[in-house]
């Protein structure tokens, strides 16, 4: 395995660094990334940037700027990774984009636990939650990409100190695993289908699997839309067209430079997170919203913590579809919100996720081999 | 009816560290060229995050140590966002939830003896940039963005601008002569809180605030405008008093109000997800609190007790190179008042001809002190002693050295100094019969021809008591 791809929300020296976005038009990165300078360290060739969404707030990546959607949609990163064209690529992890192609495209991915990988170099949105994580064909794979990738960085102030993660895939046999039984019925009997191959696969090779009921998982994913939209709303405020990037043709003060550039250079979803998130950090609103999903993350994480006393994993669906339609701007922020209540708890409370076999299994903080194990294992029975 | 004023003060100062607050930059806006002194995260370029510089918070905590404030264990920094092009990242990290430092107590002279002024926190953030208008456009200067500052923040515990003045000039002596900060031009500044109530009530008036003001001129004049105005509102119905904030002209010496728009803003204040709470924990405080430099307060009693006037202390205690020479030179042997007349009358005599101030002084102690001694042990004269002086500023020639290249070293006897006297007095016969007349004024005339012949060599006092017995 040697070529690995990175997302353009991933900066490469020289290289053009857009997210996705208008307002980035033309930016090029002044410098490596952690992630790709450890990359390259490692011996890895860089295949090339895959395009995101505009700042990978999107379902898989279909609201990049320029691009025109189609019919069935999937991720550039794993389509291509998926289609053998790289062996692995390099993704953030922000609102589950990344797990949701990866499923979708029948492949690998790892959202590691934060602060494992520096997030020095990364065009940054929800600073509390965003990894980047590796796509790739297997779990072993990804492992031996994500261990390359891990480590403290001294650049970014919220990495770990611990210098080096080891990753290993070893035999999954005698682990036990949780599957949330969905009370809302929200996935669709493909999906259910694929649940149920991956469970038995894993059955097949040991592992105990029982069901159990999380009540949280609703207030967790709002939790985490709050917290992702305020964060999201306050670090790309910087593109405002006056240092770098899209800048508006007309204006006559600053007022209407701002204005008008932000207009242009972001798509409709991004607003409707700008505005969500500037929404509840306002006076009025902060108690109610941002502080009480502050709370609701403790919680979350506490009782996370409890099922992995007793469990090695927890295994619940990517997406509600084994497909998704291509479908117009204007419902993305309702329809991104609701897919992401499968995906929100690993960026809301920090801890590692594994795609495997188009279902996600999250594990405990610093357990990514844990994962890998059991990915490995449930991809093998289901060859 | 009779008014009193309530005032709260809050203060920003530039901290002197080496880097900026998150970045690997030169602090202090250390370039002159615009956009110098930048990297890409001061210039909010995507992709850097902040890293935070321990020294900014050593300082911080010692301005607390200073001020008597409780030092937080457990401090968090947090952004408020505003747009402005001046503001890079169109936020700035600054602190809300757990400032550094809390609860302090500073004494201040008042009309009615030392008065205690509480703080109410110490804060730290980063400083913004700097726009300059040019015609049609506007340009931006990033090197003062992420310049570290504190704030320190009072109670409304002053009830008079001479009490805000004496602060702010003990604040300013304090963070000099700490190294906290070089104070200087810009690098403190004011918002100030007004109110006014009838004396004798407990209820505050309505307040207004005076924002960012960097002279003690302006802030003092500010005040004293904005007091009248609040008793003409009072007293004569001229105006209904709101809350709300102004600043002042320096043009028309008048308070004005800030448009909403500038004030109504809702800064969406949350915790920076990007910057760790930070732990002070006991070894760092016990190793920071014993680099803590004298405290002013007793440095100053030592200055009292060593009769030096208030003037002069004042002027001291704000300079670091200042009160280090003096200790210095006091400690190998030398009067403190006549070393401080030295520093303060000679060599900044010396300096402000090379249109340099206090803190250019760059002389040792050894060689100030040998200065002093010659002097008072009338080796060589005051004259002779201001010149080697200067030779020392301007050159960096050692006193030994000047003397002897100026020949005032050689030893004078009475015989020397008597066959000078004469020979003026046979020299200057007129201005001789002018004295003997009784023009007073001749006899200095005489004296100052003696001691150019000497070349600044005796003692002035055995010079004169020749001169008269000979005359
Ligand atoms: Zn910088």
């Amino acid at each position: 395995m040697k070529k690995i791809a990175i997302d353009d929300t991933i900066m490469i020296k020289g290289e053009l660094a857009q997210a996705g976005s208008h307002i980035l038009e033309g930016y090029r990165s002044l410098f490596d990334a952690e992630v790709v300078t450890r990359i390259k360290n490692a011996g890895y060739e860089i295949s090339g940037k895959t395009a995101t969404g505009e700042f990978g707030l999107d379902l898989v990546g279909e609201f990049s700027y320029g691009a025109e959607q189609k019919g069935k949609l999937h991720g550039d990163a794993a389509l291509q990774v998926a289609g053998g064209e790289t062996d692995a690529a390099l993704a953030v992890d922000m609102n589950g984009s990344a797990r949701r192609a990866a499923a979708l495209s029948g492949i690998t991915f790892i959202k590691p636990t934060y602060g494992t990988v520096s997030r020095y170099g990364i065009i940054s949105c929800a600073a509390s939650g965003e990894q980047v994580g590796v796509y790739a064909r297997g779990a072993e794979e990804a492992a031996q990409v994500l261990e390359a990738i891990s480590g403290h960085d001294d650049k970014d102030g919220t990495s770990l100190p611990e210098k080096e993660y080891k990753y290993r895939t070893e035999a999954a046999a005698g682990g036990k695993i949780a599957v949330i039984r969905d009370p809302e019925d929200k996935a669709d009997e493909d999906t259910k289908m694929k649940m149920e191959d991956f469970k038995e696969s894993l059955k097949a090779s040991g592992v105990t699997v029982d069901e159990i009921e999380l009540d949280f998982l609703s207030p967790a994913a709002t939790a985490w839309q709050i917290l992702m939209c305020a964060e999201t709303c306050n670090n790309i405020s910087r593109y405002d067209g006056v240092k770098f990037g899209h800048r508006a043709d007309n204006f006559r003060n600053i007022d209407e430079l701002y204005i008008n550039t932000r207009t242009e250079g972001f798509n409709f979803l991004t607003k409707a997170v700008i505005l969500y998130g500037s929404d509840v950090l306002s006076k009025n609103r902060y108690k109610d919203c941002y502080e009480k999903s502050l709370k609701i993350r403790r919680i979350v994480a506490d009782s996370m913590a409890k099922i992995f006393e007793e469990y090695d994993a927890v295994l619940t669906p990517v997406c509600s579809k084994t497909e998704y339609e291509a479908y117009d701007i204007d419902e993305a922020f309702g329809k991104v919100f609701e897919e992401s209540e499968f995906t929100a708890i690993p960026n809301l409370i920090g801890i590692p996720a594994i795609v495997s076999g188009g279902v996600q299994m999250m594990g405990d903080k610093y357990c990514e081999s844990k994962l890998f194990s059991l990915a490995a294992a449930g991809e093998r029975g289901l060859k | 009816m009779k008014y009193e004023t309530v005032i709260g003060l809050e203060t920003h100062v530039e901290l002197n560290t080496k880097s900026k607050i998150f970045c690997a930059c030169g602090g202090h806006g250390a370039s002159e060229e615009p956009n110098d002194c930048v990297c890409p995260a001061c210039c909010g370029m995507p992709g850097m995050l902040p890293v935070t510089n321990k020294r900014v918070i050593e300082l911080a905590v010692t301005a607390g140590l200073m001020l008597n404030c409780d030092i937080s264990r457990y401090t968090t920094f947090d952004k408020k966002n505003y747009y402005y092009p001046d503001l890079p990242c169109a936020y700035q990290i600054t602190q809300l939830n757990h400032p550094i430092c809390t609860n302090g107590l500073v004494s201040i002279k008042s009309e009615e003896g030392n008065r205690d002024i509480r703080i109410k926190q110490i804060h730290m953030e980063e400083d913004a940039g700097k726009l300059i208008h040019e015609g049609k456009y506007s340009l931006v200067d990033f090197n003062r963005t992420s310049v570290p500052l504190i704030e320190v923040v009072t109670q409304p515990d002053f009830r008079s601008p001479q009490e805000v003045m004496n602060y702010l000039n003990k604040l300013k002596s304090m963070f000099r002569s700490g190294g906290i900060s070089e104070c200087e031009n810009g690098a403190m500044r004011c918002d100030v809180n007004i109110s006014v109530r009838p004396e004798g009530t407990e209820e505050l008036g309505v307040r207004s605030e005076i924002k960012n003001m960097s002279s003690f001129e302006s802030i003092e004049k500010a005040i004293y405008y904005e007091i009248q105005r609040h008793i003409d509102a009072l007293e004569y119905d001229l105006e209904e008093l709101v809350q709300e904030t102004r600043r002042f002209d320096e043009k028309t010496g008048k308070t004005f109000a800030m448009r909403d728009k500038e004030t109504a803003a809702d800064y969406r204040y949350f915790p920076d997800p990007n910057l760790m709470p930070i732990l002070i924990d006991d070894e760092w405080l016990e190793q920071i609190m014993a680099n803590k430099p004298v405290a002013v307060d007793e440095r100053i009693d030592y200055y009292r007790e060593s009769g030096i006037s208030e003037e002069e202390i004042t002027v001291l205690i704000s300079s670091q190179t200042a009160t280090k020479l003096l200790e210095e030179v006091v400690a190998a042997g030398c009067d403190a008042r006549e070393t401080v007349k030295w520093i303060l009358i000679e060599a900044v005599g010396v300096l402000r001809k090379g249109g340099k101030g206090l803190d250019d002084l760059q002389i040792s102690a050894e060689d100030l002190s040998a200065i002093i001694k010659m002097v008072t042990e009338s080796k060589i004269n005051r004259n002779s002693g201001k010149a080697a002086l200067a030779a020392l500023i301007e050159e960096g020639i050692s006193p030994e050295e000047y003397i002897k290249s100026a020949g005032i070293d050689r030893k004078l006897d009475s015989s020397d100094i008597l066959a000078v006297v004469q020979k003026v007095i046979s020299d200057n016969q007129d201005i001789v019969e002018a004295y003997k007349s009784g023009k007073t004024k001749a006899f200095q005339a005489l004296l100052g021809a003696c001691m150019r012949e000497l070349k600044g060599a005796g003692n002035p006092g055995v010079i004169k008591e020749m001169l008269e017995k000979n005359l």
